[in-house]
Formats: C-alpha cells, sequence, structure tokens
C-alpha cells in the first residue's frame, strides 16, 4: 500500500555518494596531511627535553580529551550541557574536603568527594527546581554557582601554601608542569607517570567500557527516555550514571584543566561532531577525533608561543567548532548561503526561460535582447550570471534579432510553464480564487513543483488542456502516449 | 482461559497528587482495534503512559496478560506522540527502528544481523526502505510518523499502544496507517490508538474508550460509540471533579 | 571630588549592596525570561576583554592610578561580554547548536582565551598580573569611590527605566510572543535587557568576579519563595540583593570579630586575601537558604506545618465519622462507644487514632471516660456536618462521575477533607437539582453503600500523604 509512494519520494533524494570519495574529505585529508608534516618537522628541531616535555604534555592532554569528548557526546543530546557546565563547577567543594582529609591530591578521596558533591548538585537543583518552582536554569545556576564559591573559600582558608591546590589550578589547570616538574609525577610500578596521566587514563578506559557495553541503552534512553523505560532500561538509573561518569571525568582531569576549562573539552568536541554527522556512532568517532586533533593542536601552539596550554587547547577547540559552523557541508552557514544561492540562481534562471517560452507561444517576431531578458528578472549580478550560465549549457542561444530558446531549454520551459498553468487552474478550480489572484502564487511555486505533483494536480482536475486564462497547458514530456 | 491482555482494576492516577484519573476499571479484548476518546485533558496519554508504567499509580493496579507489566514488557509495542521526539538526534530510521528490537535484547547485548533483518522488514511494511540511511530531520511528516510504526512492529508485540499516531500526518499515511492497524488486529494483536478524531473513530475502529478523567464508557463501536456517551464525554463538563482535584493539589 | 570621596568600609558597604541591588533587579528580568545561565556566560566572556584592555593599557603606559584605566578595563569587557552573547544567539539561530551547548561551548572558549591572555601578561615585562587576577573572583579593595557612585548611577537609570516600562516589561517577560503581537519592538526590548544583563556583570566583575551569574541568579531564586507577583517580585529580588551585599560586608568586617568575639568564616589575619566574591555569594546562599526554609507559605517550614494540620484534621474527621456512623441507628439518642468499635470500624494508624481522640477532646466534640467515647452536641453537629460532605461526595461520584457504588467510599474519604464551601455548595445544588437529595435537609443523606468497617485502604490517596 507504500508502494506506490515511495517511488515517487525516493527520487528527491539521490543515494548518498561514498563520503570518502567526495572532494571535501580530500581537502580535509590533504590540509590535515600538511599539518602532519609541518608539525614533524618543528617538533625535530627542539631539543631533547622541550620534546620530551611537549611529548608528555601531548599525551595527557589527548587522553583527557578524548575521554571528555566521548561522554560529552550524549551530554549535548540530553540536552544537558550546561548540567556539565556545573557539575565541572561544583565537584570543587568535594575536591577540596577530599583534599583537607587525604592531606593531598589523592585520588581515590577525590574521586568520593566529587562524585558526592555531584550527585548533590544534581539531587538539590532538581529538588529546588521541583519542589521549590525555582526554573530549571535558575535552580541550577544558584547550586552549582554557590558551591563553586563554597569550593573557593575553602581552599583560601584551608590548603593555602599547598602546593598542588590553588587559585591557579582551579581556573588554568596545570598542564603545562606535566613532563616539566618531576614533583608532578608519580611511579606505577616500573614506571614514572605524571599524576594527571594516572587519573584521566583508567577514567577514559572506564569511559569507553562503560558506552560500549550500554551502548544502545544510552542511545535508546537518550533519544527517547519513555520508550527506554518502557522497555525495561530505566532512563533514570541511566542519566544519573552518566552524571557519575561526568563527574569523574570532571575530577580526573581537574590537577591537568582545571575545572573551568574542562566544560570545553566536555562539549566543544561532541558539538562540532553534531554539526559533521548524522548518525551516533560516528558522532562519538568524529568527537574523539576532534578532541584528539585539538589536543595536539592546541599543545603545538601553545608551546610555539608560550602560553598557558589548557587555555590554548579550549581556544583550539573553540576554533574548530567555528570552522565547523562555517564549513559543514550539511549544516554549515556557508552551505546553507551556498544552497540559497543555488536556489535563487536556479529559479532566475527559470524565470528567464519561462519568459522566453511565453514569448515564443505568443508567435510574434519579437525577440528579446540580452539586456531585456536580465532586466525583467530583476537584474543585477544574479540574473546575469544565470543567462551566462544558460547560454553556456545551450538551453538559450543568441540569434541575430536577440535570444531564442534552443530545444532542450524550450523542454524544460514547457515543463515550468506546464506547471504555472496547472497551479493556477488547481487554485481556481479547487480553491475558488479569482482569476487575478493565481498568477502570483503559481509565479513562486511552479519551480518546486515536480512531476508526481504535477500528476496529482492533473488527477484532481476534470480538464488538463487549457488553464483558467484560457492558454493551454503544455503536455508533459510522455503526454502524446496516452 | 487466557488472560485479557489488559485489565485494570481500580486505578487512579494523580500528578502531583492532583488526580487526573479516577477509578478507572477497564478490560480490554484481544484482537481489537481500539479508539480511546475524549477532549484535551482528560487523561488518554496518562492512560497509556500509566499502563506502560511511566507515570506511578496513586492506587490499583494494571495487569498485562493476567502479570504485572513489568513481567510483560516484551509483548509491548510503543509510540510516542510526534511532538516529544528531538529530531536533531544524530540517529538514521533504521537505527530508530532497531531501537524497536532492544527490549528483548536486554542488557548489554548489542544488536546484530538478525535485529537488523527484522528492523529491514519492518521498515519494508511501511514503505520506507529506500530512507533507512536517512537522518530522521530529513523525513516528511508522514514519513517520520511511519518509521516509529515501524520501530512498534519491530518490537514485535502482542499489544500496542499509539499515541496520536495521525496527528500531522496526510491523507495517503493516514489511510495506509489504518491498513496496517487493521492488519495487525487481523494477525491477533490488540491496538490501543489515542485518538482525535471523532469523525473516522467509527470507520477506522471496532472498539472504543471514552474517557473523560475517569472513565464513562467503554466497548464495541455499535453500542458504545452513542451520542448519549458522546455527550458524557465532552458535554456537562465535571467543572466539580476538576474543583476537587485542584482542591487536593493545594492540600489546605 | 574629595567631598564624596567615602571611607574604606563603607565604601565597600554601598558598593556590594547597591550592586547586590541592581543585580538581584535586572537578573530577575533575566531569570524570568530563562536567562539564568547566559549571566554566567558573560561573566566568563568579559574575562578575555579585560585582558585585552590591559594590554592596551600596557601598551599606552595608562597606569592603575589612573581613572581611564578603570574605564578602559570595564569596556574591554563589556566589549567581549557583548560580543559572547550575540555569538550565543548567532549559533542559536543559525546552526542545529542548541543554546545550552551554545552557551557553554561560548563560555568556555573565551574563558580559555581569557586564560591564555593571563598567561601572556604573566610573562611580559613590567607587567602586574594581579591588575587582571584580582577580577577572577573580585576584590573589594580596589573600589574607589567614584566606582560606588557609577554602581548607583546605574541602579538610578535601571530603576527608572524600570518604572516607566513596567508593564511592558511585565507583559514581555511572561509572553514574549504576546508583546510582539501587540507589535512592541521586542527585538528592542530583548537586546535593552541583554545590554543591561551584560552592564550589571561587567561593573560587578571588580567585587565578584566571574562567579557574578551567582548574583543575579541568587535573589530572583530567593525571591519567587516570598511571593508571586511580578512587581513585588522585582522589589524584594532587589532588597534580597542589598542585604547579601550588607550581610557580606559585616561578615568580613572586623568589628563583626571584635563585636561578636568571632569570626565566622575563621580568615583571622590573612583576611584581605580572601577574595570578595566567593564571600557575597556564600552570603548570598545563606540568604537564600533561609527563604527556602522560613518564607511564608511556599518555604520548607511553612509546607510542613500546612501538612501536619491537614493529617490532624482529617484524622479527627475521621474519628468524627466513625462515632456518628457508629452511632447512625440509634439516633437521636447519643450513644458511649467503645475505643475497640471505633477501631474496627475502620483502618487506623495508632498514632493517627490517638492524635484525634485528644484534638477532639480538647475541642469539645468527644467525652472520653476510660475507653468509652461519646460525642458531645456540638460534635455531634461537627460530625454531621461532616459525614454529610462525605456522602454528598459519595453520591456525586455514583450519579455525576458514574463510578461504582463498591469504590466510592475510598474516593470520599481522601477528598471530603479538602472539600471547599463553594464546591459543597455547588455539590448539594446539583444533587437537589436531581432529587437526590431533600432540599432543606442538614442532615446527611443515606449512605448509598453498605457500610462495612475495616474494608478500605486508607491512604492511598491521602491529600497530604503522597
Amino acid at each position: 500500500m507504500y508502494a506506490a509512494y515511495e517511488q515517487v519520494e525516493s527520487s528527491e533524494l539521490a543515494a548518498p555518494s561514498a563520503w570518502w570519495k567526495s572532494w571535501r574529505f580530500a581537502l580535509v585529508a590533504v590540509i590535515l596531511t600538511v599539518a602532519a608534516i609541518a608539525y614533524v618537522a618543528w617538533f625535530r628541531e627542539l631539543d631533547d627535553r622541550q620534546q620530551r616535555a611537549l611529548a608528555w604534555v601531548t599525551l595527557v592532554a589527548a587522553v583527557t580529551n578524548v575521554a571528555c569528548a566521548t561522554v560529552g557526546c550524549f551530554l549535548l543530546l540530553r540536552r544537558m550541557s550546561l548540567m556539565g557546565d556545573a557539575l565541572a563547577h561544583s565537584v570543587l567543594p568535594g575536591l577540596v574536603v577530599a583534599f583537607i582529609f587525604a592531606g593531598s591530591l589523592n585520588i581515590g578521596f577525590m574521586f568520593v568527594g566529587a562524585l558526592a558533591a555531584g550527585l548533590a548538585t544534581a539531587f538539590l537543583a532538581d529538588t529546588l527546581n521541583r519542589r521549590g518552582g525555582v526554573p530549571a536554569d535558575a535552580s541550577l545556576g544558584v547550586v552549582f554557582v554557590s558551591l563553586f564559591a563554597l569550593g573557593v573559600v575553602l581552599i583560601k582558608r584551608y590548603t593555602g601554601g599547598a602546593i598542588h591546590l590553588d587559585f591557579d589550578c582551579v581556573f588554568a589547570g596545570e598542564l603545562d608542569l606535566v613532563g616539566i616538574s618531576s614533583n608532578k609525577n608519580m611511579s606505577v610500578g616500573p614506571f614514572e607517570l605524571p599524576r594527571t596521566l594516572v587519573s584521566v587514563g583508567p577514567v577514559l578506559i572506564l569511559n569507553i567500557a562503560v558506552i560500549t557495553l550500554l551502548w544502545k541503552e544510552f542511545k535508546v534512553s537518550s533519544f527517547d527516555p519513555a520508550l527506554a523505560t518502557a522497555m525495561g532500561f530505566r532512563a533514570g538509573r541511566l542519566h544519573y550514571l552518566l552524571m557519575a561518569l561526568v563527574a569523574l571525568t570532571t575530577v580526573a582531569s581537574f590537577e591537568a584543566v582545571g575545572s573551568i576549562l574542562v566544560v570545553a573539552m566536555l562539549i566543544v568536541p561532541a558539538a562540532t561532531a553534531h554539526l559533521l554527522t548524522d548518525r551516533l556512532s560516528k558522532m562519538l568517532w568524529v568527537s574523539a577525533g576532534v578532541g584528539l586533533l585539538t589536543a595536539v593542536a592546541g599543545c603545538a601552539l601553545a608551546r610555539l608561543i608560550e602560553v598557558n596550554t589548557a587555555g590554548t587547547i579550549a581556544v583550539t577547540g573553540g576554533a574548530l567548532y567555528g570552522v565547523a559552523v562555517l564549513l559543514s557541508p550539511r549544516y554549515g552557514v556557508v552551505s546553507t548561503l551556498l544552497r540559497n544561492a543555488r536556489i535563487s540562481a536556479r529559479i532566475v534562471r527559470e524565470d528567464m526561460l519561462a519568459m522566453l517560452y511565453r514569448l515564443e507561444e505568443l508567435a510574434t517576431d519579437r525577440q528579446l535582447g540580452e539586456r531585456q531578458v536580465v532586466q525583467a528578472v530583476g537584474g543585477g549580478l544574479l540574473a546575469n550570471w544565470g543567462l551566462w550560465s544558460l547560454l553556456r549549457r545551450g538551453d538559450v542561444q543568441r540569434t541575430d534579432r536577440g535570444l531564442s530558446l534552443t530545444a532542450s531549454g524550450k523542454q524544460q520551459a514547457s515543463q515550468l510553464v506546464r506547471s504555472h498553468r496547472l497551479w493556477e487552474a488547481y487554485l481556481v478550480e479547487h480553491l475558488g480564487l479569482p482569476l487575478d489572484h493565481v498568477h502570483e502564487p503559481a509565479e513562486r511555486i511552479e519551480h518546486f513543483i515536480d512531476e508526481r505533483l504535477r500528476e496529482q494536480i492533473v488527477a484532481d482536475l476534470p480538464a488538463a488542456d487549457v488553464d483558467p486564462h484560457g492558454r493551454g497547458i503544455p503536455d508533459a514530456p510522455g503526454e502524446s502516449r496516452s | 482461559m487466557q488472560a485479557p491482555p489488559v485489565e485494570i482494576h481500580d486505578m487512579t492516577v494523580a500528578y502531583h497528587r492532583k488526580p487526573v484519573l479516577w477509578d478507572i476499571d477497564l478490560t480490554l479484548p484481544k484482537g481489537r482495534l481500539i479508539a480511546v476518546v475524549g477532549p484535551n485533558g482528560a487523561g488518554k496519554t496518562t492512560l497509556i503512559k500509566a499502563i506502560l508504567g511511566l507515570v506511578p499509580l496513586a492506587s490499583g493496579k494494571v495487569e498485562l496478560y493476567g502479570q504485572p507489566f513489568h513481567r510483560q514488557r516484551h509483548l509491548v509495542g510503543y509510540v510516542p506522540q510526534r511532538e516529544s521526539v528531538d529530531w536533531d538526534f544524530p540517529v538514521t530510521a533504521l537505527d530508530v527502528v532497531l531501537m524497536g528490537t532492544y527490549g528483548r535484547l536486554g542488557w548489554f547485548r548489542r544488536a546484530g544481523a538478525a535485529e537488523r533483518d527484522t528492523a529491514m522488514a519492518s521498515l519494508e511494511s511501511v514503505g520506507m526502505t529506500r530512507f533507512a540511511d536517512r537522518q530522521i530531520r530529513q523525513l516528511s511528516g508522514g514519513q517520520q510518523q511511519r518509521v516509529f510504526l515501524a520501530r512498534a512492529l519491530a518490537q514485535n508485540a502482542q499489544i500496542y499502544f499509539m499515541d496520536e499516531p495521525f496527528s500531522g500526518v496526510d491523507a495517503a499515511t493516514e489511510h495506509a496507517t489504518v491498513s496496517l492497524l487493521q492488519e495487525l488486529r487481523s494477525a491477533g494483536k490488540t491496538l490501543l490508538v489515542v485518538h482525535h478524531d471523532l469523525q473516522t473513530v467509527r470507520e477506522y475502529f471496532d472498539h472504543v474508550i471514552l474517557l473523560n478523567m475517569r472513565l464513562v464508557a467503554a466497548g464495541p463501536i455499535e453500542t458504545t460509540f452513542t451520542d448519549e456517551n458522546l455527550q458524557a464525554t465532552y458535554g456537562g463538563r465535571l467543572t466539580v471533579l476538576a474543583e476537587a482535584a485542584e482542591a487536593v493539589r493545594l492540600g489546605d | 571630588m574629595d567631598l564624596l570621596a567615602l571611607p574604606p568600609n563603607l565604601r565597600v558597604l554601598l558598593g556590594t549592596s547597591l550592586l547586590g541591588c541592581v543585580a538581584g533587579v535586572i537578573g530577575s528580568l533575566a531569570v524570568l525570561r530563562r536567562r539564568s545561565l547566559t549571566g554566567d556566560m558573560v561573566a566568563h566572556a568579559a574575562m578575555p576583554g579585560l585582558c585585552l584592555a590591559y594590554l592596551v593599557a600596557y601598551e599606552l603606559g595608562i597606569g592603575r592610578d589612573r581613572p581611564a584605566y578603570f574605564l578602559l578595563l570595564m569596556s574591554g569587557a563589556a566589549l567581549t561580554g557583548l560580543i559572547g552573547s550575540a555569538l550565543v544567539t548567532f549559533l542559536t539561530r543559525w546552526t542545529r547548536t542548541r543554546q545550552d551547548a551554545a552557551i557553554g561551548i561560548v563560555l568556555s572558549t573565551f574563558f580559555g582565551a581569557f586564560v591564555v591572555l593571563l598567561s601572556y601578561i604573566r610573562y611580559l615585562p613590567g607587567a602586574h598580573v594581579a591588575g587582571v587576577d584580582q577580577y577572577i573572583f573580585g576584590q573589594a579593595a580596589t573600589l574607589l569611590t567614584a566606582d560606588v557612585w557609577f554602581i548607583a548611577g546605574v541602579l538610578l537609570v535601571s530603576i527608572v527605566t524600570l518604572a516607566i516600562c513596567f508593564k511592558e516589561l511585565k507583559t514581555y517577560s511572561f509572553d514574549a510572543d504576546f508583546a510582539h503581537s501587540l507589535g512592541w519592538p521586542t527585538l528592542s526590548i530583548d537586546l535593552g535587557m541583554m545590554a543591561a544583563l551584560c552592564l550589571v556583570t561587567v561593573v560587578g566583575l571588580p567585587l565578584v568576579g566571574i562567579l557574578m551569574a551567582g548574583m543575579i541568579i541568587i535573589p530572583c531564586a530567593a525571591a519567587r519563595f516570598w511571593t508571586y507577583r511580578f512587581g513585588p517580585l522585582l522589589v524584594i529580588s532587589g532588597a534580597i540583593g542589598a542585604a547579601t551585599g550588607v550581610f557580606a560586608t559585616l561578615v568580613s568586617a572586623e568589628y563583626f570579630v571584635r563585636w561578636f568575639g568571632f569570626d565566622p568564616l575563621a580568615f583571622g589575619y590573612n583576611r584581605k586575601a580572601l577574595p570578595t566574591g566567593p564571600v557575597i555569594i556564600l552570603s548570598g546562599a545563606a540568604i537564600f537558604l533561609a527563604s527556602v526554609l522560613f518564607a511564608p507559605r511556599r518555604g520548607v517550614l511553612a509546607r510542613l506545618i500546612a501538612l501536619l494540620r491537614l493529617r490532624s484534621r482529617t484524622a479527627t474527621e475521621n474519628l468524627l465519622r466513625a462515632l456518628y456512623e457508629l452511632g447512625e441507628s440509634q439516633l437521636p439518642r447519643l450513644a458511649p462507644h467503645q475505643l475497640e468499635e471505633i477501631q474496627q470500624h475502620r483502618r487506623w494508624n495508632r498514632g493517627q487514632l490517638t492524635w484525634a481522640l485528644r484534638r477532639a477532646t480538647w475541642a469539645g466534640w468527644i467525652e472520653r471516660n476510660a475507653d468509652a467515647i461519646q460525642l458531645t452536641a456540638s460534635g455531634h453537629q461537627r460530625a454531621a456536618e461532616v459525614t454529610r460532605i462525605h456522602r454528598l461526595w459519595e453520591l456525586f461520584l455514583i450519579s455525576g462521575a458514574r463510578i461504582a457504588p463498591d469504590h466510592v467510599d475510598r474516593d470520599a474519604d481522601s477528598i471530603e477533607h479538602v472539600l471547599t464551601p463553594n464546591i459543597v455548595g455547588q455539590l448539594e445544588a446539583m444533587l437537589a437539582e436531581s432529587g437526590r437529595l431533600p432540599r432543606t435537609a442538614a442532615t446527611p443523606p443515606q449512605s448509598p453503600h453498605v457500610l462495612t468497617g475495616g474494608n478500605d485502604p486508607v491512604g492511598t490517596l491521602s491529600p497530604g500523604g503522597g
């Protein structure tokens, strides 16, 4: 029963060509290759100590970014970006309390403290919203800003003079010290690793493991919580699991990038990926890839201009997102503008064809010159360009007295005029519009009426050979058969 | 004798203490196409959500084939209201339909080739195979609705709950959908459909539930879909019932 | 200028409280338009502007003591703050990125730029990073008299604007589409409100820093517990903001320690080094918490009391009705009933029954002689009233809502206690019309179902219980 329907509609969109064959992909690949070569060349210029430091920093940053970028996708899709922001801020008091108890940045204590603070945030904000009638965003704001302030006061009051936890660490991170300062290292078995890596590494593995294991559960509960619950996947529990993952990731990244910049690592790669893909699995890969790229590029840039690394990574991420906003093939601003321009150009071309067709239909000897045709459709760059492309395609030809349609131009123009007049007839027949009101709407819609709709209109009309003004409606392409 | 597909005893549902459905007693027969009809705010969507355990019951109980819902999840298919969907979500039509098979898979297991075949078959029966790889925003309203219908089919359920499947779809889709629903009924499935177009109830359905905060009537179309019952459902609003519900909400 | 110079303590007090007031008022408008977190974004996005302006000042050789320095920094902050909010609008409108994500992206990217610039300034020869550093969490000590007057000016302008455009802003805050349909320049109003938000945020940076979002959100969120109305909300919100400033200053002031003998936040001698932002925000949070707990009607305490009161009334009324139903057959004689009888008549929660007995005795509705309980004359009247409402509701459910007679008792049980006289009046009229109720009857009608003891599960729908 749906078969006929399907046949027609599928013609609208050509089968998507293989993405790796597109020129855009080739361009991106070329740029990336060039950048990689330049990077390697530059890296080899550095002295030994610098190379080692940069390598460690880049490794830590990459692991942090990828860990954040994966959970970030679900945050973004569940419209919980601001919850990520809030959690990143509000785990601070938990961290500080844990620090005070443990006397150092003990990872286990910090996880517990931050998890408690994170869950308290979610719970308090939810309660204020539902029981207190405070708007959702405001209740979140009240809770996380207050908790963050508490954390700052606690730091000042109780950890003054401590090496590992101060204001700088809160807002700028200590990524720069990785690989330089040996008291940032800890030994794991035979290896001497940066402590930040020891905390972020396992979280990355945990994030990947949870997402892989619970892939379909996360997918369905993000897309349709009601369905997930009805299927027995308790969307609520998955929600809290996700928040726990975010809180963990935030804590693990705290020492490297602080508690504000981590927001950039959580949301920005995911938002970039959301602009580039239409499938969840791809989105995760792209997000992780963008995170990785951001980390490598950010670390190199920071080294190059000698500024804070975590901040540079955040800015680089923002810049990559900006590029995606402009240039994303399907959702980019530039491609949207281009698409609109292309439609406008088509409309101008078609208007010119239809005008020439009508002129020839009148069977006068008169022919319009190029300038007249261009003026008639509004003039300007677009019209000139439209005429040029019509000539180039061979739909219109120059004669000694002006412009005339070629056979192919005539064919296209007749279908346009057919659309126009059929629509006029339809408006008069079914909507009862007066004759002098039907031309304008038909003029607008003629460019969007396709073969299928034309046939439908024909079926709905008692007679489809004359329009309401008494002019003949051109035949469909294969009409003579029937 | 087999227990009926849905049996509701004495069910009351309240949002924030305010009752929205009072004392529903209802038994749905097997193999029927059932319309849920009532004015706005009558609790039609709530009825479905309560049966599916999406909102807590203030009292009473619901049984599907004689068992509580959480034991019978695999027998149930659900089509939500279109408004509740995030159309920018990065999923294709096939992904959405594939979700229908997740309930059977249970925790941790991933969808394989068998599930993919089920999903493709469901898409085929709604005539959407060609659109399997399209992101859902890029489908027309009718096509989107058919994808969700296909998802319900992929759930391979015995009882289907559909919330306004005909809202915002074109006439062709509506007709094709009704035929599909009727086919399902012929295959012995039970379908509960929230419907707002009174004109077509008689044409599409064979059973009707009239709802307005409480159950007004339920039964076969011929005997139940009468002017008198419609009057009781739509006319003569029970202001007292609504006011009392409000009084409960305010609490003092 | 010298004439107007203020002593440091008063300067800080005035500065923080005036800022709190203006942030509370402007912030309320933002919160009502669901823009709470836009304030947060602006506060973060303003920071790189500070650095850029500092760099300009550094290049031009403008020292920290010159008034132009402060002005330059503020305009830099305002500029990037505005750019940030423009970017959020652009991203939300032109891409598929939603507003929440756009806010997060702009916030974190701009803050990243701030961190980068700050680290750049740090290595600049002769630059004082403290000139920018202190803005992160605010430092009231830097406040000049001119700043205080500036904040006062902003407050005055916003109050005057609010007073003039009160009804427009009220309508717009509630329903922007409706305001648009009236032909109002909603875009201009929106931009104006955005600009005001940016201005307040930037003005607050020296005192509160990136925590400025708290100053914008907390007063309004607290005020919502005190009132539902728009005008009072703005006033209360402003007052709470001002109180926050006063409270914060007092808490950090030396004489607090001198008067009360302790330092609440235990800052001790290094108080000066503590940034003021967190102290102000925590003061605000304390006032917010107090509002949540103690506000009339909506506060936690008030609701708890209301709930207990309802429970107590429900229990007492149930007791009275039980007594009435037990003695109904012997009317008009009032006979004593044994406690055991009452316990069997319906299911009781032990504590509730004890409480109800005590309360009914105290109200003079029952007389109690050991386990024998008897209604007094006034108690009988009250019991008849309660029973009457119960049965009216049952009759209505059966006739009006077509609910089966064996279901109505439990429903009526939970509803009867909250029915207003208005609803009872409607019920009477309705039932009298259909002839089910003698028009003049003040006595309860017959129970529409068999009275059996103890079979109704109490409290499933109990108001207040759920």
